[in-house]
């Protein structure tokens, strides 16, 4: 423990919730002696220890690497997405950012397309839907290539790389005042529109997955940068640009089905 | 290849976003000409009514009125659905709201409302000049509406002019947060040009809304008393 260590105690308001049905409402809990070296979710495992051996259930939350890497864990601390550090998942948000006495409000991600499942765990599997819609490349099999054989700019790497970064966790969802998608979806095309791995798909990606995000019930962009300044890994708006090209393009000029006869 | 707009995009959050963004392009080039053209009054009575005379005078403009009307008819309707839709995507909000960047800007949390007054004041102001009170004058032996003279007499109503600077100012938020989200929505915004655009947006939004201010305001002090 470093001379720096500070002992704080905090309150904390959450959002109970038994299950996506239940009404919901925030409970009230004590977080004493809380380690500021500790990091946010381990501060909640002290709490959901004390729960435990009291009888009571446990606050429920997601969470998997606590790298900031997955992008399994997210909820709302006093209306920011995974709290006020900037580009920092909640699992990486340690308790020095906070103060003796601070009363801290924790909320789960907020969509009709994000259900509750309990407490601050939302239901992000529309996500997964966008992606399958058409976040993916094909490859195919035989002997491997040459990486280097595929020759792309550094820039345009850069680029893609920086969209590649996004972990999927939903802040950007959370934190729209829409409900919007388009960071994480813009995110994805982005990414696999720069790189040459991603053409075979390209002028259908961005119609798929923004038909899935349509279809899933998040709602339009209307450019208030939100979802950038609260986005963990720092996903520009300029990627929504983009997307939003590729999906006039891919609109406008739709190619023709070619008829390749089979006398079917 | 061919060109077409395949059924989808017009129901699709970008597709909407693509035709309000364009609507509201048109609007944005009407104002800074209309703006631009009502500076003729600061010239002479003759130039401004000469200058209403000559746009309304040949067919053109029945183009120009339709194109209008149609632009900011389809604005209206897709700010609505496109509302609705976004209402319905979080339908219960946080207890507690952001702060910072992460907050969304005044100018674009409330374009809806300073959308409706603004097409409110439209309304209103085409009944107040285009069908108001047919005053006449000459010009050059050529006879004319003088709009001029309509012009000084209602800007001397204290009330008016009131009315008029509030929705000038909402007209100004409301393009300057319009005018760069047409750049993003359009995908023409990037990493560079990003900044110049916004500053852009906010200098066209400063510049109609002070050119319009300027006239009420010149007339009630000013004119009105020679
Ligand atoms: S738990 Fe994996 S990113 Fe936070």
């Amino acid at each position: 423990m470093s001379e720096l260590t500070k002992k704080i105690n905090l309150i904390l308001k959450v959002w109970r919730q038994k299950g996506p049905k239940d009404v919901g409402s925030f409970k009230e809990y004590e977080a004493k002696g809380v380690s500021t070296d500790a990091s946010f979710l381990e501060m909640l495992d002290a709490v959901n220890e004390e729960l435990i051996s009291k009888g009571d259930d446990p606050i429920a939350f997601d969470h998997d690497c606590r790298e900031g890497i997955c992008g399994s864990c997210g909820f709302m601390i006093d209306g920011e997405a995974h709290g006020p550090q900037k580009s920092t998942t909640v699992c990486q948000l340690h308790m020095r950012a906070f103060k003796e006495g601070d009363v801290l409000t924790l909320e789960p991600w907020r969509a009709s397309a994000f259900p509750i499942i309990k407490d601050l765990m939302a239901d992000r599997s529309a996500m997964d839907r966008i992606i399958m819609a058409g976040g993916y490349i094909s490859a195919n099999t035989g002997g491997a290539r040459d990486a280097n054989s595929i020759l792309i700019s550094k820039n345009d790497a850069d680029q893609a790389f920086n969209a590649a970064t996004c972990i999927g966790c939903g802040a950007c969802v959370a934190s729209c005042k829409n409900a919007a998608a388009m960071l994480f979806t813009a995110a994805k095309v982005s990414h696999l529109a720069l790189l040459p791995q991603g053409q075979i798909e390209r002028k259908t990606r961005a119609e798929r997955m923004v038909a899935q995000m349509d279809a899933e019930g998040f709602g339009a962009c209307t450019s208030t940068g939100s979802c950038s300044a609260s986005c963990p890994k720092d996903i520009s708006l300029v990627n929504i640009a983009q997307m939003n090209r590729e999906f006039l393009k891919a609109k406008v000029f739709k190619e023709d089905q070619v008829d390749v006869g089979g006398g079917f | 290849m061919s060109l077409s707009l395949p059924h989808g995009f017009l129901t699709s959050t970008i597709g909407k976003k693509y035709l309000m963004g364009l609507a509201g392009a048109v609007w944005a080039g009407f104002v800074l000409s209309h703006m631009a053209g009502n500076l003729l009054m600061f010239i002479s009575a003759d130039a401004y009514n000469s200058y209403g005379h000559a746009l309304t005078s040949g067919n053109i403009i029945y183009a120009i009125e339709l194109i209008l009307v149609g632009t900011l008819i389809s604005h209206v309707f897709l700010a609505i659905s496109l509302t609705r839709q976004n209402r319905a995507a979080r339908t219960s909000g946080y207890a507690v709201s952001p702060r910072g960047e992460k907050v969304a800007r005044f100018g674009s949390k409330t374009m809806g409302v300073q959308g409706s007054i603004v097409l409110v004041f439209i309304i209103s102001h085409l009944i107040t000049f285009k069908y108001g009170t047919y005053y006449e004058t000459t010009v050059n032996g050529v006879v004319m509406r003088d709009l001029y003279r309509l012009m000084v007499e209602v800007f001397q109503q204290p009330g008016y002019v009131f009315w008029y600077l509030v929705c000038l100012v909402l007209l100004g938020v409301h393009l300057s947060h319009g005018v760069g989200s047409v750049f993003q929505s359009f995908g023409l915004m990037n990493g560079r040009y990003q900044p110049i655009f916004r500053k852009l947006s906010l200098a066209y939004a400063v510049i109609v809304a002070l050119g319009f201010i300027a006239q009420p305001i010149y007339i009630y002090f000013v004119a009105s008393l020679g």
